[in-house]
């Protein structure tokens, strides 16, 4: 599936709620199976500073795709973090850095985008494709 | 019963109040506005939004300057604010300074009086109950100066303890910044002690009031003490103004904090000389708006009357503080016996951010981290609370409210 299709699935899987609730309450249940960071991962190095929660995020090549694995001890932001690993992960580092996502913005969680917010949103995507850029130097 | 006792005494009436308060009366998420984060900022009254708009259009001019009509109304209105401010705090009004807020008039003494009294060697005490405005002026003064910042420990109910103070007092010290009452869990520090204790060595004592003002009467010369600052914005006035009361005999003897109009007697390019406080240290055009609104924001607590806003908030706080002691993972950080309408919590195994963002789509304002408090976050070893800080215009029944959609986001989170 390609990155603009997984963000289309995400914003259909969001049509079905009607209040904010049970959006959030999707968001925790995404955010309980993000895919597991290795645990020797969640050092300094792996961290990404957010204001209030702490997220760490590790990248790895695998057969010319990144692979993405987070953790947070925020689950909300562990949530949001999982969305934006399952719209990236498993691409090439080209399609990552290419890719312009705006479904955050459809979903209606652009709130949480803003520079200064507690969960670093921002930060972590740019992240995401700072790590796919250095592994794309690698990977040639 | 005597005036002064039915005055005391007197119910608040909390529904007639909140109708003067128009941005109580919206809706967040499609829920009725509940509004706990006025340890953050107040809401404002008609009666202050009403004076801004009646300033821009019937005041405004500059101050101290002008000859002609508008510009002595705005300057007679200017300072009229300053001697309503000094009677509140009973000071002398060449003792207010205004300024953009409490923060910069804890820099204002920073840097002043830094620069007349403290050298190389000094040291300024100051406690781990400190809001960053009241632990970074001095660490920058520190800095320049060579001089040490000491910190009063605190105990786990979020207390001073005052033993370890008296040791810290020495003839270093050139200084002690304390808050009145803290930011992130409402405990009234014993400031009148403190005061003694500072003096009877000769060491004067700056007291940060941004969050007693807005709860409680301070008498400054009660107190004695030699600096106090507070915030407009946290007392239902406007934002972008604050105050700094500070005792004349220190006031002239430290020298300006900016250089510009108004600060100034005489200016050559060989010399300049510098204007008496207050005066001394406002430089520039000054907030004329706020400054003037501020007046009206005293008046208007003063016509609810402390002594009541003071209760109904104590009241507000028991309620709190008993139904919150109930939900089973709860506990609330900072439990002096003396605090504000202040309750700061944690929920064993939830981070506080969940809890502000579920909180907010109930239509509940309330703050969660540090709360600029990192130092005293630190030492409770967590990653921050959730705060919820009152106000008179709160009521019991939005305690309800938030007691029920704090539950559902537990059950939610856990």
């Amino acid at each position: 599936m390609s990155i603009e299709e997984t963000e289309n699935e995400i914003v259909e899987e969001f049509e079905l709620f009607t209040d904010w609730m049970e959006k959030y309450e999707h968001i925790i249940e995404i955010g309980n199976s993000v895919p597991k960071i290795d645990e020797k991962y969640k050092d300094e190095a792996h961290e990404i500073k957010g204001c209030q929660s702490k997220v760490w995020l590790h990248s790895e090549l695998k057969d010319g795709k990144i692979i993405y694995s987070a953790d947070s001890d925020a689950i909300i932001t562990k949530g949001l973090v999982g969305l934006v690993i399952r719209v990236f992960s498993d691409h090439t580092p080209e399609e990552i850095i290419n890719a312009d996502i705006n479904f955050i913005d459809k979903i209606g969680l652009h709130e949480h985008l803003s520079p200064t917010r507690s969960n670093g949103l921002t930060a972590m995507i740019k992240q995401i494709k700072f790590d796919a850029l250095a592994l794309r130097t690698i990977g040639n | 019963m005597d005036i002064v006792a039915k005055i005391v005494t007197k119910e608040l009436d909390v529904e007639t109040i909140r109708k003067d308060f128009p941005i109580l009366q919206t809706t967040v998420h499609g829920k009725a506005l509940v509004y706990f984060d006025n340890a953050a900022t107040s809401q404002k009254p008609l009666v202050i939004i009403n004076a801004i708009e009646k300033y821009y259009k019937e005041t405004n001019s500059n101050v101290h300057r002008g000859i002609h009509y508008l510009s002595n109304k705005a300057t007679n209105e200017f300072e009229a604010s300053r001697k309503t401010i000094a009677a509140h705090l009973n000071a002398s009004h060449e003792e207010i300074i205004f300024t953009r807020g409490t923060t910069e008039a804890i820099n204002l003494v920073a840097f002043s009086f830094g620069e007349a009294f403290v050298k190389s060697g000094d040291e300024i005490i100051i406690s781990h109950l400190e809001h960053h405005s009241n632990i970074v002026p001095w660490q920058m003064l520190c800095e320049r100066k060579g001089a040490a910042l000491k910190v009063i420990p605190i105990t786990k109910e979020g207390e001073l303890k005052m033993e370890e103070f008296k040791k810290l007092l020495s003839d270093k010290t050139k200084l002690v910044a304390v808050n009145h009452v803290s930011n992130t869990l409402g405990t009234v520090n014993p400031v009148e002690e403190i005061i003694e204790l500072a003096h009877s060595k000769n060491i004067p004592v700056l007291l940060d009031g941004a969050q007693a003002v807005p709860h409680m009467k301070v008498d400054v010369k009660k107190l004695d003490v030699d600096f106090y600052s507070f915030s407009g914005h946290k007392l239902f006035g406007p934002t972008g103004i604050g105050v700094l009361y500070g005792k004349s005999k220190w006031l002239n003897q430290m020298p300006p904090y900016q250089g510009g109009g108004e600060m100034i007697k005489e200016v050559t390019f060989e010399k300049t000389t510098y204007n008496d406080a207050p005066l001394r240290f406002e430089a520039g055009t000054p907030n004329i708006e706020a400054s003037i609104v501020l007046a009206k924001a005293i008046d208007y607590v003063n016509r609810i009357g402390l002594d009541v806003i003071a209760k109904h908030e104590h009241d507000l706080l028991l309620y709190t503080t008993e139904r919150l002691e109930k939900i089973e993972g709860l506990k609330i950080i900072g439990t002096a016996p003396h605090k504000t309408a202040v309750v700061s919590f944690v929920v064993e195994g939830i981070h506080p951010s969940d809890i502000g963002i579920l909180l907010d789509k109930q239509g509940i304002a309330v703050r969660t981290g540090h709360h600029c408090t990192q130092p005293l976050i630190d030492f409770y070893k967590i990653p921050g609370t959730v705060r919820a800080s009152f106000a008179f215009y709160n009521t019991f029944e939005e305690i309800d409210i938030f007691v029920k959609a704090l539950n559902k986001a537990i059950s939610m989170l856990k």
